[in-house]
């Protein structure tokens, strides 16, 4: 199954023409501005799915990808506030800062394999709202409110960036930001998966002995698969607190790693996009399922599970099995 | 010839059992040297401990007078020590192909990231290990299963497979646990000549088999071991005269070490 170079070529350019062009036209033309924030939060969603879902790459069921988004949160939201940093350059430090976390944590708990992994990541998410909790720095449950809007960003008095606070559209610009890096997260990650890196974490998936004993450091590639997937948590927690301008304990839960993983698994865990289809579907059906009032949560998980069993290679799934037919 | 590979005093120790005690023996270049012993001897104890996927309770083992035993797994393969497993393990969802391919790891001259940003030296690896994994696929006879997924395989074709991924490590050493397990007559004897063309082409064999005829035949010496001790070591003649060993195997059929 190849699909030919050009096919590749015209579905990311009409990719990319519908997010950056089609989209924000169609918003504008129909006044749904607060579409903006939707898809903005799908995107930087899809951001941390797609760190949760490398992590299923390596044979690993993450269901902590909330404490780095959490964390990334913070980290942003500390440096913005307490030592005036630019939010632009909180950005990376806060992906860095969760990667080195993650390379701490990752190197005791990568070892343990299954339903042992995932708990202990799930315990994370919890550990993380117990610290900011308790933290000084994090300010307790008042969390970190009024964090000013991303300023300028200009290189060699170059403004690449104009201060968010002077734009009459912030929502506009937020959507535009997260978008980009969606874009870019995804192409880090189709890359690594169509390189000789994605066969090495496909063989710590499916056997490690093995892979150890053909001489692949796989306590090494787990940690730089676990560290990249964190980077991707925290870059995205950094950009919905500088989006919704605070920070609370309570900003990412145990529901939102559960989520993340659900957003995985759903678009497919064997596709690169899985994460990326899986968070707007979720998080579009979660929404349309809010008419259904009181019934909401008991839908929603009813169809997960039906989708689940008829669908368990997730919904991409679906256009391979079209295309072998076709 | 040279010594190879040389095990000294080892000793494997699980809480209260001591599964192999205080084991010596040498292995010579380009030698094919069997473990024989009844189950629960501690052979593939004993070829865990060679390849360091596990750590000795006493003892080392050397290769060519380096220190092979202690270390982790990927250190010894890189060392030239490669084991192929006892179940058939190969990575079930790929390729037969791209399972010889991810097996040439240690030959890679490329970094993680050189593979991420696709330099030259990493092109170059690709393709040098494309080319490797079809001759090794050609000398297993498996070139016409290449684009089968591997769990597609029927049994005999598998264990070609496990033989396959470890030939790409390009081990000095190679270790094999029972890869004559559960093939027939047939396939043992087309097994058999493929190892000894694998030690014509250079390569040093360690081998733990049942199958007693397969390995009196293809044996240049065999150890012995029974209960984790060594009870005997010598040419396939010299162990079947051996009391020792012939009392080992008393209790199961003595044909089994074609009396
Ligand atoms: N990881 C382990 N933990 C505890 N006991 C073990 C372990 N591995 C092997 N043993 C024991 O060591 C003995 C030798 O096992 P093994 O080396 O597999 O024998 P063989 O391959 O000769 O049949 C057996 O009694 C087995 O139960
Ligand atoms: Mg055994």
């Amino acid at each position: 199954m190849t699909v030919n170079r050009t096919t590749k070529i015209a579905a990311v350019v009409a990719f990319l023409a519908i997010v950056f062009i089609a989209v924000p036209a169609a918003i504008s033309a129909s006044g749904h501005f607060d579409l903006y924030y939707t898809l903005t939060s799908v995107a930087l969603l899809s951001i941390a799915s797609a760190g949760v879902w490398l992590t299923f790459y390596i044979g690993r069921i993450n269901i902590g990808q909330g404490a780095y988004a959490l964390t990334g949160g913070y980290v942003s939201a500390i440096l913005v506030m307490d030592h005036g940093w630019s939010f632009w350059l909180t950005l990376p430090v806060a992906g860095l800062f969760c990667a080195a976390t993650s390379v701490l944590i990752g190197l005791p708990i990568l070892r343990l394999r299954g339903v042992y992994f995932a708990m202990v990541t799930l315990v994370l998410t919890e550990v993380a709202r117990l610290l900011a909790l308790a933290l000084p720095i994090t300010n307790g449950a008042k969390g970190i409110v009024s964090i000013p809007l991303p300023g300028a960003l200009s290189v060699f008095g170059i403004t690449l960036i104009p201060d968010f606070a002077t734009l009459q559209n912030s929502r506009l610009a937020f959507y535009l930001l997260a978008v980009t890096l969606m874009v870019v997260c995804f192409a880090i990650m189709y890359r690594l998966v169509n390189s000789r890196i994605g066969k090495l974490c496909q063989s710590l998936q499916q056997n490690e002995e093995l892979a150890s004993s053909i001489g692949v450091n796989i306590a090494y590639l787990r940690v730089i698969a676990y560290a990249v997937s964190s980077f991707f948590g925290g870059v995205s927690g950094a950009i919905f607190a500088a989006i919704s301008q605070s920070i609370y304990p309570s900003s990412f839960t145990v529901t939102d790693s559960v989520n993340f993983m659900l957003n995985c698994f759903l678009g497919g865990l064997g596709y690169v996009f899985g994460p990326m289809l899986g968070t707007l579907v979720l998080y579009f059906g979660w929404d349309l399922l809010f008419q259904t009032g009181q019934f909401q949560l008991l839908i929603y998980s009813g169809l997960m599970i039906v989708l689940m069993l008829v669908l368990p290679n997730g919904l991409l799934s679906l256009a391979e099995t079209t295309r072998k037919k076709g | 010839m040279a010594e190879m590979l040389e095990v000294s005093g080892i000793t494997k120790r699980f809480g209260g059992l001591v599964a192999v005690n205080n084991v010596s023996f040498s292995v010579r270049e380009k030698e094919i040297l069997s473990v024989i012993g009844p189950n629960g001897a501690g052979k593939s104890t004993l070829f865990k401990l060679i390849s360091s996927f596990l750590r000795p309770t006493t003892g080392e083992v050397r290769l060519k007078g380096e220190r092979i035993s202690g270390l982790a797994p990927h250190i010894a393969a890189r060392k030239g020590v490669v084991r192929t497993f006892q179940e058939t393990t190969i990575f079930k969802n790929m390729s037969v192909r791209d399972n010889v391919i991810i097996a040439h790891h240690l030959r890679s001259k490329a970094s993680l990231f050189g593979f991420f940003l696709g330099t030259g030296t990493a092109k170059a690896d690709e393709a040098a290990f494309g080319q490797s994994a079809d001759e090794i696929l050609a000398l297993l006879g498996l070139s016409s299963l290449a684009h089968e997924i591997a769990r597609n395989l029927p049994h005999g074709h598998l264990r070609a497979l496990g033989i396959a991924i470890g030939l790409a490590t390009n081990p000095s050493i190679l270790l094999l646990d029972e890869p004559f397990a559960g093939m027939n007559h047939e396939e043992t004897m087309r097994m058999v000549e493929m190892v000894r063309r694998l030690r014509e082409r250079g390569l040093t064999i360690l081998l733990v088999e049942h199958d007693m005829p397969a390995v009196m035949k293809i044996s240049d010496r065999l150890v012995v071991l029974n209960f984790g001790q060594k009870i005997a070591e010598g040419t396939p003649s010299e162990i079947q005269a051996n009391d020792k060993v012939i009392e080992a195997y008393l209790g199961s059929e003595d044909e089994a070490i074609g009396l």
